[in-house]
């Protein structure tokens, strides 16, 4: 398990700075593009590889606040769903006659209300856990695009709206620079606020949490809400990118977020994690992706390293970090917990 | 959350009532649904459709069995619908390579390789403390990708299997379809081993508090692993019979059906923080998801209504399910009051 600490007094020095898992993700990132420009002369080109991030960054929205919920200690395997559902609506009421800057706010609005509904569902049933209620949102919402659409696609939009997925300014791509401001923000809203630090004391303690006077409930369906916003968001680009919608869009989004978000090094036990390991690997599968394209090898050896580099990430994590971590399994992390027997043996 | 889920749902004896009411309710929603469904469509109550129904079902059942082993130890398998592609594509590359190969031999041959996946998930969630969730997830990728290597991204068609091969999912055992045969001596037996059986007693103890399964002596991390062994040998088992069914292997074949498993779970009553879930609640869910499945078409409901309709009955029984608990609860602190 990552560390837990959240005391003021983290040991700071070299040691512990260069031994941070963002290091690995960097090392990692670094190995990527190394073999990837040995494996293609087109590789190393700065005009191909930051163009080369609109085809990836579209997912890349949901990994910032996703890094929220399961630092809370949460899961949410409802937002592939939720960026259909907010994708369909957008396009079904842009054709029925709605202004498309109103489409979109539409779909932002859908979206986060998807997101509200998953955190009022958590607040109000606590007994439930967040894997189960998303499982079920998530069929609901997919259920709900696909009443609405059936199996057509649904697309015609103005010009200017494939300005999100394909525009640019400058030499950098519009996503990009949208991802990066994006990224600034949550890191901020993580790291620097008080709501950041209320999201990591819930996520190490809840009930400590709420006996020390934070509105837990609160919290979560903020978080939720915002997770819901960032899908439509998404659902904006992706719809962009593609210039048209189906419901069965963004399908197997959820699991290859969450991957993304482990392999930054966050713990799915919640309470411990940093914004930029998720960043990292967003890049790091992303340009695996691309590179690994460019020299035409399939989507299926793709899949098997992604796998790996999932497990091993957060084996070596385990290994590391498991070591000399003396803090007792707090009583909500029983899945840690199950991990953690002294000397049990196989 | 699951703070608040520990010290709330008490799995004691106090909740027993209420378990059985909860069974109760899905019978008796199912009753109604089975009435509803006779009044639109006087074909549905008939012997013919509900072998149909069974059949369709019998796979969901299977796959189903071996997910309520895992999540009663609090664990989870996002895994299997990758291992049923590679073992379905398996057997039916071996197949078409040698047709006239024994369909028992296809059958062992897919459960051993699913026994071959479960093991490694197993391995890294009991020996290397991989959470679950994470350790299949990555799993899912890396099968799939085998899969698809595996097969180089062709399908295997009917006419490459042999009749005996197909005839696996179409013959008939007294009468009653195969698959069903198989499901239901899989529920039996799992029944057996569950509630009967002292290491089936020790995986409930397991997920229920693994401390204290530590303390008292039980091999906790041999039970994890024996217990995502039996999900890889089922799914292994259900790749076999699926690509028999459906006579076609493809490499997405079952993909996100992980996700249909896991609710038919949950409908039935399993708690997925591990320690409780049974298998007559399983078969009920189960039932239930496969009439969802199966029948609305037969009363002329638009197939695009059926995933909205699932989602929403699975939503309306879980938060049921946390009502009747909390009114049992209250009920019984009313109890002691007096």
């Amino acid at each position: 398990m990552a560390e837990r600490s959240i005391s003021v007094d983290r040991p700071r020095g070299l040691r512990t700075f260069f031994l941070q898992w963002e290091w690995l993700l960097v090392l990692i990132f670094v190995v990527v593009n190394v073999i990837n420009s040995n494996l293609s002369p087109y590789y190393l080109n700065l005009g191909s590889l930051v163009g080369s991030t609109n085809a990836f960054l579209d997912m890349a929205f949901l990994v910032l606040p996703m890094t929220f919920v399961i630092v809370l200690g949460c899961i949410d395997i409802s937002v592939a769903s939720t960026v259909a559902l907010s994708a369909v609506i957008m396009a079904t009421s842009f054709n029925a006659g709605l202004p498309m800057p109103l489409a979109m706010a539409l779909c932002l609005v859908v979206s986060t209300a998807c997101g509200l509904v998953n955190g009022l569902i958590l607040v109000k049933f606590k007994e439930l856990p967040a894997m189960i209620v998303t499982l079920s949102t998530m069929i609901v919402y997919r259920g709900i695009a696909y009443v609405i659409l059936e199996d057509q696609a649904s697309g015609h939009f103005p010009n200017w709206f494939s300005f999100l997925g394909w525009g640019s300014i400058g030499p950098l791509p519009f996503i990009l620079i949208a991802f990066a401001a994006c990224a600034v923000l949550f890191g901020l809203l993580l790291h620097k606020t008080s709501f950041g630090r209320k999201v990591f004391a819930m996520g190490n303690n809840l009930t400590a949490a709420r006996y020390s006077g934070i509105k837990t409930d609160s919290v979560i369906v903020a978080v939720f809400a915002l997770t819901g916003l960032m899908a439509g968001v998404t659902a904006l680009f992706l719809t962009s990118r593609m210039g048209s919608t189906r419901p069965n869009v963004a399908q197997g989004y959820e699991l290859a977020v969450i991957a993304m978000v482990v392999l930054g090094g966050v713990s799915t036990s919640g309470g411990s994690g940093r914004i930029g390991g998720p960043i990292l690997a967003i890049f790091i599968i992303g340009y695996l992706t691309y590179g690994l394209g460019l020299v035409n090898i399939k989507a299926n050896v793709l899949l098997i390293i992604i796998g790996s580099l999932l497990i091993l990430s957060v084996l070596v994590l385990n290994l590391r970090f498991g070591k000399g971590h003396r803090r007792p399994a707090s009583p909500n992390a029983k899945m840690i917990a199950a991990g953690k027997a002294p000397d049990a043996k196989l | 959350m699951s703070a608040d889920n520990k010290p709330g749902s008490a799995k004691g004896r106090a909740i027993r009532p209420g378990e059985g009411f909860r069974e109760l309710g899905l019978l008796m929603f199912i009753v109604l649904l089975c009435i509803g469904f006779q009044a639109r469509n006087s074909s549905f109550l008939t012997l013919a459709n509900i072998q149909d129904l069974l059949a369709n079902t019998a796979i969901l059942g299977i796959l189903a069995v071996g997910m309520l082993v895992v999540i009663i130890t609090a664990g989870i398998d996002l895994s299997i619908g990758a291992t049923i592609a590679l073992a379905g594509m398996t057997s039916a590359l071996t197949v078409a390579a040698l047709p006239g190969i024994s369909p028992l031999l296809s059958l062992v041959e897919g459960m051993a390789v699913g026994l071959a996946v479960g093991t490694v998930v197993g391995l890294l969630v009991a020996r290397f403390n991989i959470l679950p969730i994470i350790a299949t997830l990555g799993m899912m990728n890396i099968v799939r990708g085998v899969t698809y290597i595996e097969s180089k991204g062709a399908w295997v068609s009917s006419y490459q299997m042999s009749d005996g091969f197909l005839n696996i999912s179409r013959g008939t055992i007294l009468g009653a379809n195969n698959l069903v045969v198989m499901a239901v001596a899989i529920f039996i037996a799992a029944w057996y081993f569950l509630s009967h059986t002292r290491t089936g007693r020790r995986l409930y103890a397991v997920g229920s508090n693994p401390e204290a399964a530590d303390v008292s002596g039980i091999p906790r991390r041999r039970l994890v692993w024996l217990a995502y062994a039996i999900m890889g040998v089922l799914s292994g088992l259900a790749g076999v019979l699926w690509v028999s069914k459906f006579a076609s292997a493809q490499g997405d074949t079952a993909v996100g059906y992980e996700m249909s498993v896991i609710a038919a779970c949950v409908l039935g009553g399993a708690s997925i923080t591990g320690g409780s879930g049974k298998i007559s609640g399983l078969i009920l869910g189960t039932i239930l998801l496969g009439m969802l499945n199966n029948a609305l078409p037969l009363i002329n409901v638009s197939p695009f209504w059926q995933q909205l309709i699932q989602g929403a009955v699975i939503l309306a029984a879980i938060i049921m399910n946390v009502a009747v608990k909390r009114n049992n609860q209250r009920s019984a602190l009313r109890k002691r009051a007096i």
